[in-house]
């Protein structure tokens, strides 16, 4: 398969290796959450006058699901701010490494060495969304909340155990990244071999071992790699690359895939479809009980998410890799079926969240000035925007970009069932049932879109 | 020569005719006279009632919009309709619903925590972009399945997406 490294290019090289460049980039994320939770906490209460919430969850959302999960993976990762107060403090340095760690450096515990904790940390926000997408104070306590427990973990664990076990988006930036076309990985896994003292997990004076507590020379997808570049800052030997490569390429192997990964495929596109049908969809009962958390019209809309994405959507899925079955000795267990098709869903999930992104994106991005030129809603002026009208993106268009980007993960999806079903002896008899799935699940969404 | 590498041959002509025949082959719908419709619209704890107007193409709709709670406003796209209505003092204009399609109608009024999500729907005719939306759908999956290469060849053939 072509790929290109990007560190043979001298000026690329020097612009990862360098700490400067990401630091400034993490020093300007970490002054946007910031100005997110000042003004989150001190502005204006209406949502979409309010940076915390029109910067972050259409600005950020649209820009992290639209463009940096897809086309640069884990890059947002590298500078995202949540983690860093809690990564200097333990490291006790910004730059370099200096011998004033401090904290417990506990290992995190086997047991929950897994997506699992990440599912449920989604999970958990996604019941909450509704009053936090709209309310701005709820938006900056969940982000303050966030950066509060990864200083705990950070103090308590080692490296990024938040970010690598905890973080409820690093594990949907994870899971979709393995769509980008972009990787770390080592050009030749013999030197790795070769190579007695580790310095890429070890750390040296030029670099922080890795916080993501990943071995380059082990990675096969995108999942574990944070791409914070230390590896390529620590190897003497020069043999860690950034790799340009073709879309999906860690797709293509699903033999590797373990249930919680899988698992993490069918919960996202599970939750896309009912985040498109409450936000989107026709009924405001839905969008109502969604946003009154603790009573009993929540309690079902609850309810109704679990069963949608833990019983409904696994058991069709399952259903279909049953009924696709050739009968054949050699054909997999349920389980095993499950984890080798369920990668093959990630294409069309992120294609779910990104349509989703890009309506939302649309309809509301007139937000995002006004909210900017009034961060406090003092009626201050600072941009010259604080009048703008709001004006809605693309409508005349209708929903058919939304559409187009549904088919286009579709067709994807499609051809990684079919690839898994042909690995699998199966042949098209079983992915004709895994592509029903994938067709019903598009046209639930499909129909909120355009009817 | 099996159907899935004649399929992979022939690909993009196959898909371009038969997207072209998904999008703009005539959608037979029954033919009704135009007719002037009035409907009012209540704008009221973050949602439109109705949340859902069905017109025939071609009609002439007025939407008197009137405010339960705060000053709501109603936009609808596609449409240059414009609202913005205040508790006791509805408003009202009047189009040609000549588009046929489904347009989602928004809140234009910043009105409290759910204003973002308060939308509703007008329908000229029957939704058949959703019947056209979903044949190219099962394009979409002939495209993306049937074109990888018969069996023998899968793994090596398929190198992500084209």
């Amino acid at each position: 398969m072509m790929r290109f490294d990007l560190t043979r290019v001298p000026i690329v090289r020097a612009i990862f290796v360098a700490r400067g460049p990401q630091l400034a980039l993490q020093l300007g994320a970490m002054s946007g959450l910031i100005l997110v939770l000042v003004a989150g906490l001190l502005g204006t209460p209406v949502g979409s006058r309010n940076p915390a919430t029109v910067l972050v969850w259409i600005a950020w959302w649209a820009a992290l699901i639209i463009v940096a999960v897809p086309f640069f993976g884990r890059l947002w990762c590298s500078v995202c701010p949540l983690p860093l107060p809690g990564e200097w403090l333990q490291r006790g340095a910004m730059l370099r490494p200096r011998d004033t760690g401090r904290g417990l450096g506990l290992r995190w515990p086997r047991r929950l060495r897994s997506m699992w904790l990440q599912n449920g940390a989604f999970v958990l926000v996604a019941l909450f969304s509704l009053p936090v997408l709209t309310q701005p104070r709820l938006t900056a306590l969940l982000l303050a909340g966030l950066v509060l427990l990864s200083i705990a973990i950070s103090m308590i664990f080692e490296r990024r155990s938040f970010c690598r076990y905890l973080c409820p988006v690093g594990g949907f930036i994870a899971l979709y990244s393995q769509a980008a076309p972009l990787e770390l990985r080592v050009r030749d896994a013999q030197v790795c071999a070769g190579h007695t003292t580790k310095t890429c997990y070890t750390g040296s004076a030029t670099g922080f071992g890795c916080p993501w507590m990943a071995f380059p020379a082990g990675l096969t997808s995108n999942v574990a790699c944070g791409v914070c570049l230390e590896c390529l800052r620590t190897c003497p030997l020069d043999n860690v690359a950034i790799n340009l490569r073709p879309m999906g390429a860690d797709l293509l192997d699903s033999s590797r895939i373990r249930l919680d990964e899988a698992f993490k495929s069918l919960l996202l596109l599970g939750s896309a479809l009912v985040y498109v049908f409450v936000l989107q969809g026709p009924s405001s009962t839905l969008r109502s009980s969604a946003a009154a958390v603790g009573t009993a019209a929540w309690l079902a809309y609850v309810a109704a998410f679990f069963l949608i994405i833990a019983v409904v959507l696994p058991a069709l899925f399952l259903l279909a890799i049953t009924v696709g079955r050739p009968g054949t000795p050699g054909w997999l267990s349920p389980s095993q079926g499950f984890r080798r098709f369920a990668p093959s869903l990630v294409p069309l999930g992120l294609a779910a969240w990104a349509a989703f992104s890009v309506g939302f994106l649309l309809t509301n991005a007139s937000y995002i000035l006004p909210a900017l030129s009034d961060p406090l809603g003092l009626g201050w002026n600072l941009l010259g925007s604080s009048g703008m009208p709001w004006a809605p993106i693309g409508g005349s268009l209708g929903a058919w970009p939304l559409v187009v980007i549904l088919l286009i993960g579709l067709a994807w999806s499609s051809r990684r069932v079919r690839a898994v079903a042909e690995e699998l002896g199966g042949g098209v008899r079983a992915a004709i049932p895994v592509w029903a799935f994938s067709l019903l699940v598009t046209s639930v969404m499909i129909w909120v879109f355009v009817a | 020569m099996g159907l899935t590498t004649q399929f992979s041959k022939a690909r993009v002509p196959v898909l371009f005719v038969l997207a072209g025949l998904a999008l703009f082959l005539p959608w037979r719908t029954p033919v009704i006279a135009p007719v002037e419709r009035t409907v009012r619209v209540v704008a009221r704890d973050f949602a439109f009632t109705p949340g859902t107007l069905t017109v025939n193409p071609g009609d002439r709709v007025t939407i008197e919009l009137a405010s339960g709670d705060f000053v709501h406003g109603l936009h609808v796209e596609g449409y240059d309709v414009n609202l913005t209505a205040e508790p006791g003092q509805p408003a009202s204009a009047t189009f040609i619903a000549d588009r046929p399609g489904t347009f989602r109608i928004r809140c234009s009024v910043p009105c409290g925590p759910l204003h973002p999500f308060m939308a509703g729907r007008l329908r000229v005719g029957p939704p058949v972009a959703f019947w056209r939306a979903l044949l190219l759908a099962v394009l979409a999956i002939l495209v993306g399945g049937l074109a990888l290469r018969h069996s023998s060849r899968a793994k090596t053939a398929d190198q992500g997406f084209p």
